[in-house]
């Protein structure tokens, strides 16, 4: 008897992951292409100055929270981790901050963050985890 | 019987030969499939499974998401 498989979470949850595909759109730029998976990450509970100095010498100005299976928490940006030093990064970040998944066209990310105003923004899979943060540098708008 | 699976099992079962069925509208697959997907659309896969698939190798069925 053939083996029938239902894959419920469907392409979305594919694409979601990063994973590649088929098709006329798989030839467009995507965040998965330009995304920076090397953005310093910190838990919750870490010193915000010990944070800064981490990111600071890893050539950074901005830092994604992330739970221990890295789930994304909240954001740290440059004005939040000028805030206290001795503030745990759950005290100083941006909660819950949008995210956008890797299968994003570049073009469309342009314009969502021109329209909002973001600088940067982390982007996830499907169920959270982080993949890495893009800037608006990353998809062709003017740096800071 | 039809068996549920997550990605890592579809990654799984295309490592194994599995056939990939993408369910959705033919404009929705020429767009974005999985690698070597093939469209058996709702409305037609009754009429045309059988002519187009292999029943000696697994099938796994997907859609955009299960909402």
């Amino acid at each position: 008897m053939t083996e029938v498989y239902d894959y419920r979470a469907g392409i979305q949850d594919w694409m979601g992951a990063g994973l590649p595909t088929e098709g006329s759109n798989a030839q467009r730029p995507r965040l998965v292409d330009v995304v920076r998976t090397d953005v310093p990450t910190c838990a919750l509970d870490e010193r915000l100055g010990d944070v800064r100095d981490r990111v600071v010498a890893a050539g950074w100005d901005a830092c994604v929270v992330v739970s221990p299976d890295r789930v994304v928490l909240g954001l740290l940006r440059a004005r939040e981790l000028d805030a206290d030093p001795d503030l745990p990064a759950e005290r100083a970040m941006r909660p819950g901050p949008s995210t956008y998944r890797p299968f994003v066209s570049v073009a469309q990310m342009r314009d969502i963050m021109a329209d909002r105003h973001l600088d940067s923004s982390p982007v996830t899979t499907s169920d959270g985890k982080l993949v890495g943060l893009v800037r608006k540098q990353d998809v062709g708008l003017d740096g800071p | 019987m039809v068996r549920a699976v997550d990605r890592d099992g579809v990654r799984r079962l295309m490592e194994q030969g599995a056939q990939i069925i993408d369910v959705l509208p033919a404009r929705e697959y020429s767009e974005d499939h999985l690698p070597g997907a093939v469209n058996l659309p709702l409305r037609k896969i009754e009429a045309d499974a059988c002519r187009e698939l292999d029943s000696g190798r697994p099938i796994v069925v997907y859609c955009a998401d299960f909402a």
